[in-house]
């Protein structure tokens, strides 16, 4: 960090926490996919995608738009009702009691009830689908009531849920249009903490606000897994947003995750070229100013991703191979390793899909096209 | 460059320029006595800097000409923009080009891409014979990095953001403009691509002498451009300078707080998560969050 100035005082430069000693898988995507039969063609919009998020944990979902992102969490809650879908893989969730549920397999009953109560979702610009005619508090109290809470029991809890994201207890009598953009974010994690869930998924939650707001909406994220032990899956094109509150991050392209890995070595020392490539695209004012490079090139179409390894066409480094094989994603051999940035010694718990990592190239016949 | 005066004259300038929307309880100050200049070369980029609701966008639609001032003036060439006659008005929309935030929204989805391109050599008489045209139209998309056969016949669904925004530069750059006012023009597209167009708007100043005023609600954009920068709160200048010194030594306690609220992309380098800390910064720089919602 050659910077071209001092860090402000309210940073930290010390390594963030380590993810929670307690690795019990709470959510596992494995191999899902996500078609859709158009007049076009099947759009493979997710197609292959293994994830695992552990309690407690926050791992965020980095990729650009059309990368597949906002379908697969649409998918892990089941809110996909578009007619022409094909799905196939597993997502399994460890609820509090009782055994493993397959979200894809569950029952309606089943979803509505681990909705909100153990699942509880962002979506992207929810802010803006308040009810405009509801007071805030009531906002509050129909989800729970919902989950059979009484409503005099949900009322009371609502003083304290507010406060938990920084609002005020009065802001329970105001109407929507009375609040800023971010108080609205605030009350919509409310409704998401309501019935004190193990998993938040929030899609693009600080996406239209303003710096020093959103930096208050992280910092009530972060606050909250602390307090009430709670996995956070964020999703976001925003990087440094990740770089602030992830504790893991796996990064989309093309409707597949491309690497994964902990926060701070995937970001600092990437190894996949689209990682890095993006890690490059970014200014910072901690940089110097040199010019950066982007990615060329532009997002290709689900409808017809390209053979074999699907960022081959924009990638600095593509070999030949590339061009017909899909690399896998796996663990990568840890020790010094070639990467896009040069030699870097390659710590545990990586996973890339790129041939630059023999590891990754399947062996003959083994995978899939 | 024709017959108005010296070069000292600023090419765009805001002189203590108030706008007021609406009127009793709805009265907005969207800008509030904003004076900002332009020169006409050296080229240079002076970027906007404001939360939501700050003004910025106003004050650059009042040196687009669409949006006339409650008071003060919005001046090209040291004229008012607002009482230009219809050569003068001509010539200032060729000197003067605009890129907006929505590239999606820009294009009409029935038309192909290339009549941007075509329609802007026509308006203007660009091109007198049909090679020239073509020509003028190829070296306007090599100057964004597109390869015509990529863009032209196609339809703005078929295009990405990024090339649907580097086409509306390219359009831009056919007119040899001085100034490009571009209106968050970057802050819908992926993060891969931005670094495109910025870059692209550095192209522009330094081979072919375009300025750009950048407006932004991002700091490090604004960083990374360079040049000059001015904040905006609430409709106000707050502070206005060299990017460099105002963000190595800001003065005003609002800009302090923007500067240090934008997330690092390095991990190693986390916010505290001390409200009480944000909550200090904010009030010093007057913006407690339980405020009134301003319009944009």
């Amino acid at each position: 960090m050659a910077g071209t100035m001092d860090a402000p005082q309210t940073r930290l430069v010390d390594a963030p926490a380590q993810p929670a000693p307690t690795r019990e898988p709470l959510l596992e995507i494995q191999d899902l996919s996500i078609h859709f039969r158009t007049p076009r063609g099947l759009a493979r919009v997710v197609d292959g995608t293994t994830l695992t998020i552990h309690r407690n944990e926050i791992v965020g979902v980095a990729g650009e738009s059309g990368s597949g992102k906002t379908t697969l969490v649409e998918a892990i809650l089941q809110i996909i009702r578009f007619p022409n879908r094909e799905t196939s893989g597993k997502v399994l969730f460890t609820p509090r009691s009782g055994p493993k549920i397959d979200l894809m397999q569950a029952s309606d009953r089943q979803m509505r009830r681990l909705r909100l109560d153990e699942i509880a979702y962002v979506p992207q610009g929810s802010m803006n689908s308040l009810n405009p005619v509801v007071r805030i508090g009531n906002q509050i109290v129909d989800g729970m009531v919902d989950h059979g809470i009484s409503a005099s029991e949900a009322k009371a809890r609502v003083p304290e849920i507010l406060e938990r994201v920084g609002l005020e207890p009065k802001v329970a009598r105001l109407y929507p249009h009375e609040l800023s953009g971010g108080m609205k974010q605030r009350v919509i994690i409310a409704i998401a903490i309501s019935m004190n869930p193990s998993l938040i998924i929030a899609d693009e939650p600080t996406t239209a606000l303003d710096v020093n707001v959103q930096r208050r909406i992280l910092n009530t994220l972060a606050k909250l897994r602390d307090e009430l032990n709670v996995a956070i899956l964020i999703v976001s094109h925003d990087l440094p947003v990740h770089a602030q509150l992830a504790d893991r991050i796996a990064i989309m392209y093309a409707g597949q995750f491309v690497e994964t890995g902990d926060i701070v070595s995937t970001v600092t020392k990437p190894l996949h070229p689209y990682a890095a490539g993006l890690m490059n695209a970014i200014p910072s004012i901690d940089k110097p100013r040199v010019r950066l490079d982007g990615i060329r090139g532009s997002t290709p179409s689900p409808l017809n991703w390209p053979k074999g390894c699907r960022f081959h066409n924009r990638c600095p480094h593509a070999m030949d191979i590339c061009r017909d094989v899909p690399p896998s994603l796996v663990p990568i051999t840890t020790g010094p390793r070639e990467t896009p940035n040069g030699v870097v010694e390659v710590g545990p718990g990586r996973e890339a899909a790129c041939h630059l990592y023999p590891e990754s190239t399947p062996t003959r016949g083994a995978n899939d096209a | 460059m024709r017959d108005t005066g010296s070069t000292d004259t600023p090419i765009l300038e805001l002189r203590d320029v108030t706008t007021i929307f609406g009127s009793g309880a709805q009265r907005t100050v969207a800008n509030d006595r904003v004076s900002l200049a332009m020169a006409e070369s050296p080229a240079r980029i002076l970027s906007i800097v404001g939360e939501s609701g700050s003004g910025k966008t106003t004050a650059a639609r009042t040196l687009l000409g669409l949006q006339p001032p409650t008071s003060g003036k919005a001046l090209w060439r040291g004229k008012d923009i607002y009482s230009l006659s219809r050569r003068e008005m001509t010539e200032f929309r060729r000197e003067v080009q605009a890129v907006f935030q929505d590239p999606y929204g820009i294009y009409n989805p029935f038309y192909k891409i290339n009549r941007v391109l075509d329609m802007t050599i026509r308006k203007f008489k660009l091109a007198s014979s049909r090679q020239e045209h073509a020509a003028l139209v190829e070296e306007a998309l090599e100057m964004v990095n597109l390869r015509p056969p990529d863009v032209l016949g196609r339809y703005p669904h078929q295009l990405s953001g990024g090339e649907r925004q580097r086409v509306m530069l390219a359009r831009a750059y056919l007119l040899k403009p001085k100034v490009i006012v571009a209106d968050e023009a970057i802050s819908m597209l992926d993060v891969a691509v931005r670094a495109v167009i910025m870059n692209i708007l550095l192209d522009f100043k330094e081979q072919r002498g375009i300025s750009t005023l950048f407006i932004t609600h991002d700091l490090s954009a604004a960083h990374y451009l360079g040049g000059d920068m001015m904040v905006m709160r609430r409709g106000k200048v707050v502070e206005t300078g060299d990017v460099d010194s105002i963000l190595t030594n800001p003065q005003d306690p609002y800009t302090r707080l923007l500067l240090d609220s934008i997330p690092s992309p390095d991990p190693t380098q986390r916010w505290s998560t001390d409200l009480d800390e944000i909550a200090e910064l904010e009030e010093q720089a007057g913006l407690a969050e339980h405020r009134n919602v301003v319009v944009t």
